[in-house]
């Protein structure tokens, strides 16, 4: 598992704002990690962490006018995607980087066929046309597993079940080769057999493009089946990052602690799951210090006061937590 | 085992497919639930599993009557629940109450929370208003709430907390038996723990009697003394719940079961992975309704349904190769 292949996508110190009438919210706040060839990268965290934001912030998708990126460089293969423009940042979109979505009822088009749609990227990165166009979508089709493509590519998405329609979004997604492909919570709207499916799947298609994902979650299962490398987010900051077994074996911080342990587990009986105590804070105007010192069982004055810096804890292993300093 | 409290027997319920608008003609039946038997007991959660489209929520709608069954009786107490007289009924639908998955769309945005919680009192007139606020409070308490929150409306709380008034809703009338339909699915992980234990708490607390559906086995796994596997509109196989995770015998719930993906990066394993998904109700496999997706199927498997057979005391299953 110790791929080192070259390094794609790097994010540093990335932040998105929204300026809103009742004042600022810090959506991601200093976000930075970065993306090997063939490495698949998890973000993990509750809603409203940040992970989707950040996402959107590398396909500079966010939200306007309201949000902006305030902050930070994003480096794809050396080049930075806050200094391109619109024009080229289309150009990037769907070929370079590319995006599955979680449901893929709303992120199909119900008026157009499965072929038109999963053609409309292939037509405009690759400019082709026809016959030849026909067999791109035909082979995207196959690449996903979908049975007998020269069929289904005529269906519209309503014929097809959650499964088939999210292998849709997949071939529409790999369509172009992409470099980076992004898949935000995949497969939270399927079913655990079909979900089996489609994470297996995505592992053999990646093997065999050699693309990097990153991998938005919030299940820890599905991290430990498709990740790599782990980040582990809250209140639109990264508090720990390690690879994947690292931090499985061996988490750190409080929060990591506390929500791997809070699921429960098939093997072990437990009489009470150990749950986190209160909410995510609001991340309008957050307050100074650790974020998560409300709920955080082990905490001191320091992270009251000031926010702790990501500190090395190991081989690849980061935490930003102020009693890890200590230690 | 402990009081038999709701038992449903042979259960179906067909939804008509009609053609044409006016002197619409019925041209097929959804067997949505198709001959279901099992019972929950006093105080127990009994599990109910199975994928999107199993019938799992059409059940739970049969026993709350907010369905009628085609066929088959649902019997609280001992009693059909179809044969109730209108007090009886009253008091059926009291003793049996419900928490949805998603809390943002099961409270109404226009009432205050002590509204909420106030409205099954007052729909049932039991108490006059004034005791049935302090009644507000305690139920507020009793779910973990702070009593200041009763004057907030539902936008005003987080999604746990939202679900908590819910529960408080249920609790509202002394239910004896509360249907749990995905409680948690709609919440985000740290909460998660929170709703679970508070459940755990208050069955032991109040002695109810709780039927879980979920999709997500262990937590089912967790909260539950008995579990049923749903297929198709069909109870595939019915056990306890250890037994049932220790020793599953359909190949339905073996998949299920190696579905789920291990919580550890070690523990990798290759898993019976299903091919194919789930068949239309409207148009079910011949014989076993799981034939086309089993790696184990024998030609009997497409001729004969199989029919319920009790392996080991508590623990059935309806296969052919049992």
């Amino acid at each position: 598992m110790t791929k080192s292949g070259r390094e794609i996508l790097k994010v540093s110190n990335l932040k998105t704002y929204f300026f809103t009438r009742s004042g600022i919210v810090k959506a991601v706040d200093g976000v930075s990690f970065s993306l090997r060839e063939g490495e698949t990268v998890g973000l993990v965290g509750e809603s409203g962490c940040g992970k989707s934001m950040t996402a959107l912030s590398i396909l500079r998708l966010v939200p306007q006018p309201a949000g902006r990126i305030v902050e930070g460089k994003i480096l794809l293969d050396g080049e930075n995607l806050l200094e391109k423009s619109e024009r080229e940042m289309r150009k990037i979109r769907g070929k370079k980087i590319s995006m599955i979505l979680q449901d893929p009822m709303s992120s199909l088009n119900p008026v157009y066929t499965v072929g038109d749609q999963v053609g409309e990227t292939i037509r405009i990165h690759q400019k082709l046309k026809g016959a030849r166009l026909v067999t791109k979508i035909k082979e995207a089709l196959h690449l996903v597993r979908i049975p007998s493509p020269e069929v289904r590519m005529r269906d519209y998405p309503h014929q097809m079940s959650g499964g088939m329609r999210q292998r849709v979004i997949g071939a529409i997604a790999l369509s172009c080769q992409p470099r980076v492909l992004i898949a935000d919570e995949p497969t939270t709207s399927l079913d655990v057999t079909i979900q089996a499916q489609y994470l297996t799947l995505l592992k053999e298609v990646q093997q065999a493009m050699n693309v990097s994902i990153i991998f938005i979650t919030h299940d820890f299962s599905v991290v430990a089946r498709m990740c790599d490398v782990v980040l582990v987010m809250y209140a639109g900051k990264i508090v720990e990052s390690a690879r994947v077994r690292e931090l499985f074996n061996n988490p750190i911080h409080p929060y990591t602690i506390a929500l791997l342990r809070s699921v429960p587990r098939l093997e072990a009986k437990i009489e009470k799951l150990s749950a986190i105590n209160g909410q995510p804070p609001p991340l309008l105007n957050p307050p100074d210090g650790c974020r998560f010192v409300p709920r955080c069982p082990e905490s001191i004055t320091s992270c009251q006061h000031t926010d702790p810096p990501m500190v090395a804890v190991g081989q690849n292993h980061h935490v930003s937590c102020w009693r890890v300093k200590q230690l | 085992m402990g009081e038999v409290l709701l038992e449903l027997r042979g259960v179906r319920k067909y939804f008509p497919v009609t053609k044409g608008l006016i002197l619409a003609k019925v041209s097929a039946w959804i067997k949505a639930v198709d001959g279901v038997d099992f019972s929950v007991i006093k105080g127990k959660t009994f599990g109910l599993v199975g994928e999107s489209g199993c019938g799992k929520t059409t059940t739970a709608k049969l026993i709350l009557l907010l369905e009628m069954p085609t066929n088959g009786s649902i019997l609280f107490l001992g009693k059909d629940t179809q044969r109730l007289s209108k007090l009886e009924l009253k008091d059926y639908r009291a003793s049996v109450q419900a928490v949805f998955q998603d809390p943002y769309s099961s409270l109404s945005p226009r009432m205050r929370v002590k509204d909420i919680i106030n409205e099954p009192m007052v729909a049932n007139n039991w108490l006059p208003p004034r005791d049935s606020y302090e009644r507000v409070i305690e139920l507020l308490e009793c779910v973990g709430l702070d009593v200041s929150m009763a004057n907030l409306y539902p936008f005003e709380l987080s999604g746990g907390q939202r679900q908590r008034v819910a529960i408080a809703r249920a609790l509202a009338l002394n239910p004896k038996l509360i249907i749990l339909d995905e409680p948690v699915s709609a919440l985000d992980v740290s909460i998660r723990a929170q709703i679970v234990n508070l459940l755990k708490d208050l069955q032991e607390k109040l002695g109810l009697a709780y039927m879980l559906i979920a999709h997500d086995l262990a937590l089912v796994k967790h909260m539950s003394t008995q579990i049923s596997v749903m297929y198709l509109g069909k109870i595939v196989e019915v056990s306890l719940s250890d037994e049932l995770y220790a020793n599953p015998l359909h190949p339905y719930t073996q998949a299920l079961f190696s579905a789920i993906l291990p919580l550890t990066p070690d523990q990798q394993k290759e898993g019976i992975v299903l091919p194919g998904e789930v068949p239309s109700p409207l148009n079910p496999p011949s014989g076993c309704r799981f034939h086309p997706r089993c790696s184990n199927a024998r030609p009997i498997c497409q001729e004969l349904e199989p029919i319920s057979n009790e392996i080991t005391p508590g623990h059935s299953v309806a296969c052919h190769l049992y």
